[in-house]
């Protein structure tokens, strides 16, 4: 016989968990009780939205299911955060939250909130467990769930008396669940339809997402691109998963895409998007929208296939599998004419910023490039910081960039550093942040000091909440309302990291950025936080305004 | 255009609650929903009747068949179907008006649940035209309370 507690830390240990993420309270006392003396690693943080957001950094770096733990009531409201933002990415991930006593549940007991009733609408599937015996299948189809089909966060309600009762342990071997069977293969005959598409093409681009960092298609996604010539653009979440560097790469589309990148779509003759949704970001005004491209979309999930555009050829299943049988049919386009074409974009709307003597924020991320020759894990809060680093960091490798790109949550970057930095230790991770989003869960400095982790945290300290303020410039006539956070209104944040253990830098001018750079990589025992104070008003560009067509660019220098 | 969809669904404790909010969540416009157990009990049966057009109502069936409770959607307007509707209809009578009121009810072949001298109910399962122009048969009568079901309906293949 053994208790719900010693039965969830066992369930955890056959699933091959070896770190979760959490804070402890009332409601998970036995839990806490088993993690004692167990061989997983426990993280805690410092607030349970930081429990989350690492978990979920943790299964971007690694490709494992994040597991977090939080208390009833408040606990596990806070991880509600952490648990969208996993939804909306399909990251996956299993959040275990405490329950008051089974008796109590409806009462307003102290600490009790209906978080299964809370999180119904952000999680791909959820649980409440009345019932000690129930509790090893919930959890294996818990992580069943969460990490097939297209991934997601799965919550799983232990009231504390579930938690204390006993009954027989036996892990389940197999989940049978009969309203759940993810589809991997896909239709031959859409698969064959599309390779027709392909060939006959003349203007065709490949739009790859989030979905092919998942599945794990990069070989054969390369193989597509490279042997047909076709040139690949990615979504935010794509970014790692093409080659940056190569001549068919078009960098990131959409509203602070490239130019090339959103003239390519715009004037294709086949898109053909694997993995991705077509965001509302990254098509801008739906009607106007590549109106000549035939569509070919390859995704696991079958609501995200005409849900934003019509869909000429839908292929539902999963990328790595889809793109080998495709690979097999398709003949090589002629796309000679078509790569001079967007040859021509590239040179005319390059990537441009103003490189003076100012300390400008896009040369920093260029010299973290540089130092890091493009082998660190790039984490992002979100904002400016967050397309800064999307556009001047070169990615050429899968789960090398985490960001919050669906729901977009500030103070995402540096807990989601810490659940990276554990799951590799040995990859440099920077955290690219804004001196807004950073002071959002800036508490986890003491989780990060106290595991020792060096991660470096680029701090592009402009004063102001720099994404809301550029829309203000640009479309409520510079009415700066409440988005100032600097001088008085902002801490030393140098002083704030030795506070809590951790090294600070202090970077005013361009000609410091390297040493700084060079220092932080040379600290590897504590994270650093290195606060560039940056130009207040730089902006990102190029930029579509909200509503228009992805063509209709604007924006300085690009 | 309306449609009437079918959804089979685990029979637990939430699994409504989750269809609901999925529809308001998405915005979807629910016209009627009624719920109960099938043939087996580990099951409901939800039918669900929803206004859009063909784009929505394939969204409507694609997120429903996410859910993982959700066992089975059917969209029953695409093929044969028969559909009810039940109302429970309480109308003022006086020993003048009763006669009347019962041979308007036999007319529609409703049922006369309850008769008293000042009170009869009538419930009618029928078709939902059928049913309101029984109502509007009634309403010279006085109508005291109305409750009515949702569309319940079965696919004939």
């Amino acid at each position: 016989m053994k208790s719900g507690a010693q039965i969830l830390i066992e369930s955890l240990k056959k699933e091959n968990v070896e770190i979760m993420f959490g804070y402890p309270g009332g409601q998970v006392l036995p839990i806490f009780d088993e993690l004692y003396d167990s061989p997983i690693k426990f993280i805690l943080t410092r607030h349970e939205q930081g429990a989350a957001h690492a978990a979920d950094g943790y299964a971007r770096a690694t490709g494992k299911p994040g597991v977090c733990l939080a208390t009833s009531g408040p606990g596990a409201t806070n991880l509600v955060t952490g648990i969208a933002n996993a939804f909306m990415d399909s990251v996956p991930m299993i959040a275990i939250t405490g329950q008051v006593k089974t008796f109590l549940i409806g009462n307003d007991a102290f600490q009790e909130a209906d978080i299964t009733g809370i999180t119904r609408p952000i999680t791909k599937h959820n649980y409440l467990v009345k019932n000690v015996d129930d509790l090893a299948r919930v959890i294996k189809e818990a992580f069943y769930i969460a990490t097939t089909g297209r991934p997601g966060p799965v919550l799983i309600d232990v009231p504390s008396d579930v938690q204390m009762a006993k009954t027989k342990f036996s892990y389940p071997e197999k989940v049978d669940i009969r309203g759940y069977n993810p589809v991997y293969e896909g239709h031959i005959n859409q698969i064959k339809k599309a390779a027709h598409l392909i060939s006959e093409s003349k203007k065709p681009v490949i739009y790859a997402g989030g979905g092919v960092v998942i599945s794990g298609a990069y070989k054969e996604l390369a193989e597509l691109a490279q042997k047909n010539n076709i040139p690949v653009t990615t979504t935010l979440l794509g970014l790692g998963v093409f080659d940056s560097m190569s001549p068919l790469s078009l960098g990131m589309l959409g509203m602070h895409g490239t130019a090339y990148a959103n003239h390519s779509v715009m004037e294709s003759d086949l898109i053909i998007a694997i993995g991705a949704r077509f965001d509302d970001r990254v098509t801008g005004k739906l009607d106007e929208f590549a109106k000549h491209a035939k569509i070919i979309h390859i995704d696991i999930d079958p609501s995200s296939v005409s849900k934003n555009v019509k869909v000429d050829v839908p292929i539902v299943g999963d990328a790595k599998l889809i793109l080998t049988q495709l690979n097999k049919y398709v003949e090589k386009p002629d796309t000679k004419k078509w790569l001079e074409n967007v040859e021509e974009w590239k040179k005319k709307h390059p990537l441009l910023y103003k490189n003076d003597n100012k300390l400008r924020p896009q040369y920093v991320i260029e010299e973290i490039y540089n130092a890091t020759k493009g082998e660190a894990i790039i984490c992002t809060e979100v904002g400016q910081n967050q397309m800064w680093a999307a556009q001047w960091y070169k990615y050429s490798k899968p789960r090398t960039f985490i960001s919050s790109g669906g729901l977009g949550t500030m103070g995402f970057g540096f807990p989601a550093a810490i659940g990276a930095q554990l799951g590799k230790p040995n990859k440099i991770v920077f955290d690219i942040a804004g001196d807004g989003s950073i002071q959002m869960n800036i508490q986890e400095l003491a989780t990060a000091v106290a595991n020792k982790l060096p991660i470096k945290v680029a701090i592009l300290n402009n004063c102001y909440l720099g994404m809301v303020r550029q829309w203000q410039e640009l479309f409520y006539k510079k009415r700066y309302a409440h988005t100032f956070i600097g001088g008085e209104y902002c801490p030393n944040l140098v002083k704030v990291a030795e506070s809590y253990g951790a090294e600070g830098i202090s970077v005013t001018k361009k000609e410091e950025v390297r040493a700084a750079i060079k220092k932080a990589l040379s600290i590897n025992d504590k994270p650093v936080f290195i606060d560039f104070k940056i130009e207040k008003e730089e902006n990102v560009f190029p930029m579509v305004p909200a509503g228009e067509a992805i063509n209709k660019m604007i924006g300085g220098l690009a | 255009m309306k449609h009437i969809i079918g959804v089979l669904v685990e029979n637990k404790f939430g699994v409504l609650a989750h269809i609901s909010g999925l529809f308001s969540a998405r915005g979807f416009n629910i016209q009627s929903l009624a719920v109960g157990e099938t043939e087996d009990p580990s099951m409901s049966r939800m039918t669900i009747v929803v206004e859009g057009d063909d784009r929505i109502l394939e969204q409507v069936k694609k997120q429903l068949n996410k859910l993982i409770d959700v066992i089975k959607v059917l969209d029953l307007t695409k093929s044969k179907y028969l559909a009810r509707e039940l109302a429970l209809i309480k109308v003022a009578v006086t020993s003048k008006t009763k006669q009347n009121v019962i041979q308007v009810v036999d007319s529609v072949k409703g049922k006369i649940l309850h008769a008293s001298d000042q009170l009869v109910v009538i419930e009618i399962s029928d078709e939902k035209d059928t049913i309101n122009s029984l109502i509007e048969l009634l309403k010279p009568f006085g109508i005291k309370e109305i409750s009515r079901t949702g569309k319940i309906a079965l696919g004939l293949d």
